[in-house]
C-alpha cells in the first residue's frame, strides 16, 4: 500500500467562515475510505478541494507516486490524471441513453479532435457491455438516462465512474434516497471497486458506513476529529460529542 | 449483443431525418431549377431566385446557430455578425475586380498606356470616392486576389470566434452573460463598420455585388440560378457536417456540455476546448453562408451585422426548434419568406373602420407575439411536430423519482 492522495495543511475559508481547518488526510491505494461528519463539518467541501473546484487558501495537495500538486491543475486535468467524482444528486445526462453517458465515460482521449472523429471499437462496446451488466442495466442500455429511477440514475453514475477507470473514486453520499435493497448492492458495488483503487465515500448515515466496513474518518467544522474504524471512533469522547451533543 | 451492433449501422440508417432533408432539398433545388427563367419555363422570376437562394444562406447560418446554441447551450448573439464578415470578405473581391474593369475600359481611350499605380489609384479614388477617400486601407491588401478573399470568408470570422471565445471560455463567462458579450461584440464591429475610415465604405457599405467580374455578359437570371444551386449545395454540405458532428461522441459531449457542464468537466472533458471548437466552426460555417448571400443581395452595409440580425437568428431557431437540424431550416426558412412577404409588401392590408393594419409596421408585432407563443406554448418548436409523426413522445420522467419519493417506494425499479 503506497499513499496515493496526501492532503496536508490545507484551509480554506468562505467570507471569513473557515470551512476547512488545517485538515490533512491520506488515501492508499487499494483503500476504501469513509469520511463522516456532521452537517457543515467540510465534507463536500474536502471533495471540492481534491477535484479542483475549490482553491484552498493554504496547504497542499499532492498526488501519484510523483507527487504532483493537484492545486495548478485545472477540474478537467484532475479527472484526466485520475480522479472520478460522483455528485450527491445523481447527475447523468437525462437526455441521453444509458449507452451514450457509458460511451461519453469511458477511458479515452479527451481532446476535442480526437473525439470527433472517434470510432467505437469492438473492446469498447464490450466494456460497455460489461459495465452495464455490472450495474444491472444491460436491457436499459437505450433507454434514455431521465427515465431511469433514482437507484439506477446513482448505479448509471457510479458506472460511469468506473468507465472512467479512475485511481481514486470520490463518493458524495450514495445511498442518499434508495431502498435497502438498492444499498446493499452499492456497498457490493463500491466494496469491489475499492480492490483495485482507493475509494472515498462521504456519508453520514451510520447504518451505511458500517455496513462498508472500512477505515472511517470523522470531520468536524472542517479538521479531523478522529480516525480508525467505526467501532473506535464511535467510542471516541469527542465524536460522541459532536454526533450526539452534550 | 444488439446494442453492440449499432453503432456499425450506416449513418443515413441511423439518422433518417438526415437522409429526408437532402431529399427535399434536392427535390427543391430540382424544382426551383426547372421554374426559373435561366434554366427552366420561366414560372419563377429572377428576383425570387435570388430570394429563395438567400433563404438557403439563411437556413445554413440557422443551422450553425443552432449547433452552437440548441446543441452547445451557448446562446450565441454574434453569428450574424460572422455572416456578414463573410459577406464583406466576398464583397470586396467582387468590388475590386468589378471596378478594376471599369476604370481600365475607361482608360483604353488615353493616348499613354496607364501604369500600374494610376490603375490603382483610379480603383481606390472610385471605391472610396464616397466616404472621401482614395487610398486603399490595409485590410484591403488581398482584395484583388479571389483565392485570397475566398480564404479570407473563412478566416476572419474563423479567427474573430477562435479569439473572442478563447478570452471568453477561458474568463468561464456562460450563460446569459456571454450572450451579452456576444451582443457587444456585434455591436461594437457594426459600430466600427459604420464609420467612414472603417476602410470598408462606412454606411454605404459594398455594393454592385450582384455583377460577376468577368462575366458581364451573362444575364442575371443564369447568374441568379448558380448561385441558388451554390446555395443549395453548401447547405446540403453543411447539414451534413453538422449531423455527423452532433450525432457521433462529440455531440454526446456538446450536449452534455449544454446540460450540465460540470459534470462534464469531472469527466475529464476541457469544456472551454469544445465550447471554443463548436463557436469556431460555426462561425466559419456562418462567413461561408454571408459569402453566398451578399452576391445574392447585390450589396452589404453594416446594418445588415446590428445586433438586431443576430437576434432574429436566435428567433429562427426557437420558432423551427433548436436542438434538432431539420428545425432551424424550417424556422429560418418560414419566418425569412414570410418576413420578405409581409415587409414586403405582398400582405394585403387590414381595414378596421377606424385603423389600418398595414403589415409592414405590423410585421414585427406578429413575429415578436408569434415567437413568444412559440416560447410557451410549444417549446420544441415547429420541429417539435415532427415527434408526433415520427415516434411516440417519450414519456418525461426528468426530476420524478427525486431521493424522497423513491426511498418510499415499495418495490425496486423495473425487474432486471
Amino acid at each position: 500500500m503506497n499513499t496515493l492522495l496526501e492532503v496536508s495543511g490545507v484551509s480554506v475559508s468562505f467570507d471569513g467562515f473557515r470551512a476547512i481547518n488545517n485538515l490533512s488526510l491520506q488515501i492508499a491505494e487499494p483503500e476504501l475510505r469513509a469520511v463522516i461528519g456532521p452537517n457543515g463539518a467540510g465534507k463536500t467541501t474536502f471533495m471540492d478541494i481534491v477535484t479542483g473546484k475549490t482553491r484552498p487558501d493554504t496547504g497542499r495537495v499532492l498526488w501519484g507516486e510523483k507527487s504532483v500538486s493537484l492545486l495548478s491543475m485545472s477540474e478537467s486535468r484532475i479527472a484526466r490524471a485520475g480522479i472520478g467524482r460522483k455528485f450527491q444528486k445523481p447527475t447523468v445526462f437525462e437526455a441521453q441513453t444509458v449507452r451514450e453517458n457509458l460511451a461519453m465515460a469511458l477511458r479515452n482521449p479527451r481532446g476535442p479532435f480526437k473525439v470527433l472523429f472517434y470510432r467505437e471499437g469492438s473492446a469498447a462496446a464490450g466494456r460497455i457491455a460489461a459495465l452495464a451488466d455490472e450495474i444491472g442495466l444491460s436491457d436499459a442500455l437505450q433507454r434514455p438516462a431521465g427515465e431511469l429511477s433514482h437507484g439506477q440514475k446513482q448505479w448509471l453514475e457510479i458506472g460511469m465512474l468506473l468507465a472512467q477507470e479512475p485511481r481514486l473514486l470520490l463518493v458524495d453520499e450514495p445511498a442518499a434516497g434508495m431502498t435497502l435493497i438498492e444499498r446493499e448492492r452499492t456497498t457490493e458495488l463500491l466494496q469491489r471497486a475499492a480492490r483495485t483503487r482507493a475509494v472515498i465515500v462521504v456519508e453520514h448515515d451510520m447504518d451505511f458506513v458500517r455496513r462498508l466496513g472500512c477505515k472511517v474518518t470523522v470531520l468536524h467544522e472542517g479538521a479531523v476529529l478522529a480516525e480508525g474504524s467505526l467501532d473506535h471512533v464511535t467510542q471516541n469522547r469527542d465524536v460522541i460529542d459532536v454526533y450526539l451533543g452534550r | 449483443m444488439p446494442d453492440q451492433a449499432t453503432p456499425t449501422r450506416p449513418f443515413a440508417a441511423r439518422h433518417p431525418s438526415v437522409l429526408w432533408f437532402i431529399a427535399a432539398l434536392a427535390l427543391f433545388t430540382l424544382g426551383v431549377t426547372v421554374l426559373s427563367e435561366a434554366t427552366g419555363v420561366g414560372l419563377i422570376s429572377t428576383s425570387f431566385v435570388k430570394t429563395l437562394g438567400k433563404m438557403l444562406c439563411l437556413c445554413l447560418v440557422a443551422i450553425a446557430m443552432d449547433v452552437v446554441w440548441g446543441y452547445c447551450g451557448i446562446l450565441s448573439l454574434g453569428h450574424f455578425a460572422f455572416f456578414g464578415l463573410g459577406g464583406y470578405a466576398i464583397g470586396m473581391w467582387l468590388m475590386y475586380a468589378r471596378t478594376e474593369q471599369i476604370v481600365l475600359d475607361q482608360m483604353t481611350n488615353e493616348v499613354l498606356p496607364p501604369t500600374g499605380t494610376e490603375i490603382k489609384d483610379a480603383i481606390g479614388a472610385q471605391i472610396f470616392g464616397v466616404v472621401g477617400a482614395t487610398d486603399f486601407p490595409v485590410i484591403w491588401a488581398f482584395s484583388h486576389s479571389l483565392t485570397l478573399q475566398l480564404l479570407m470568408v473563412v478566416l476572419v470570422p474563423g479567427l474573430l470566434a477562435l479569439v473572442f471565445g478563447w478570452l471568453a471560455f477561458r474568463a468561464r463567462v456562460a450563460g446569459v452573460y456571454l450572450s451579452i458579450l456576444t451582443q457587444a461584440m456585434t455591436l461594437a464591429l457594426a459600430l466600427y463598420l459604420f464609420q467612414n475610415d472603417s476602410g470598408l465604405r462606412g454606411n454605404n457599405g459594398l455594393s454592385g455585388l450582384q455583377n460577376l467580374p468577368g462575366l458581364e455578359s451573362v444575364p442575371q437570371a443564369q447568374v441568379s440560378i448558380w448561385f441558388f444551386w451554390g446555395s443549395a449545395l453548401a447547405l446540403g454540405l453543411g447539414y451534413l457536417l453538422f449531423a455527423w458532428v452532433v450525432s457521433g461522441k462529440i455531440g454526446s459531449v456538446i450536449r452534455g456540455i449544454r446540460d450540465d457542464e460540470a459534470r462534464v468537466c469531472f469527466l475529464g472533458y476541457n469544456v472551454e476546448g469544445y465550447k471554443l471548437f463548436v463557436f469556431t466552426l460555426t462561425a466559419v460555417v456562418a462567413g461561408v453562408g454571408g459569402a453566398l448571400y451578399y452576391p445574392q443581395a447585390g450589396i452589404i452595409n453594416p446594418a445588415e451585422v446590428a445586433p438586431i440580425a443576430s437576434i432574429y437568428l436566435a428567433v429562427w431557431v426557437a420558432i423551427g426548434g433548436r436542438g434538432r437540424l431539420y428545425g432551424a431550416v424550417i424556422g429560418a426558412a418560414l419566418v425569412s419568406v414570410l418576413s420578405s412577404w409581409f415587409t414586403g409588401g405582398g400582405a394585403p392590408d387590414v381595414d378596421l373602420g377606424v385603423y389600418t393594419i398595414r403589415w409592414t409596421d405590423w410585421w414585427l408585432v406578429l413575429l415578436g407575439v408569434g415567437f413568444v407563443a412559440v416560447t410557451l406554448f410549444f417549446p420544441k418548436g415547429i420541429g417539435g411536430l415532427f415527434d408526433l409523426v415520427a415516434h411516440r413522445v417519450a414519456p418525461v420522467r426528468v426530476g420524478d423519482y427525486g431521493p424522497d419519493d423513491g426511498a418510499k417506494r415499495k418495490e425496486e425499479g423495473p425487474a432486471e
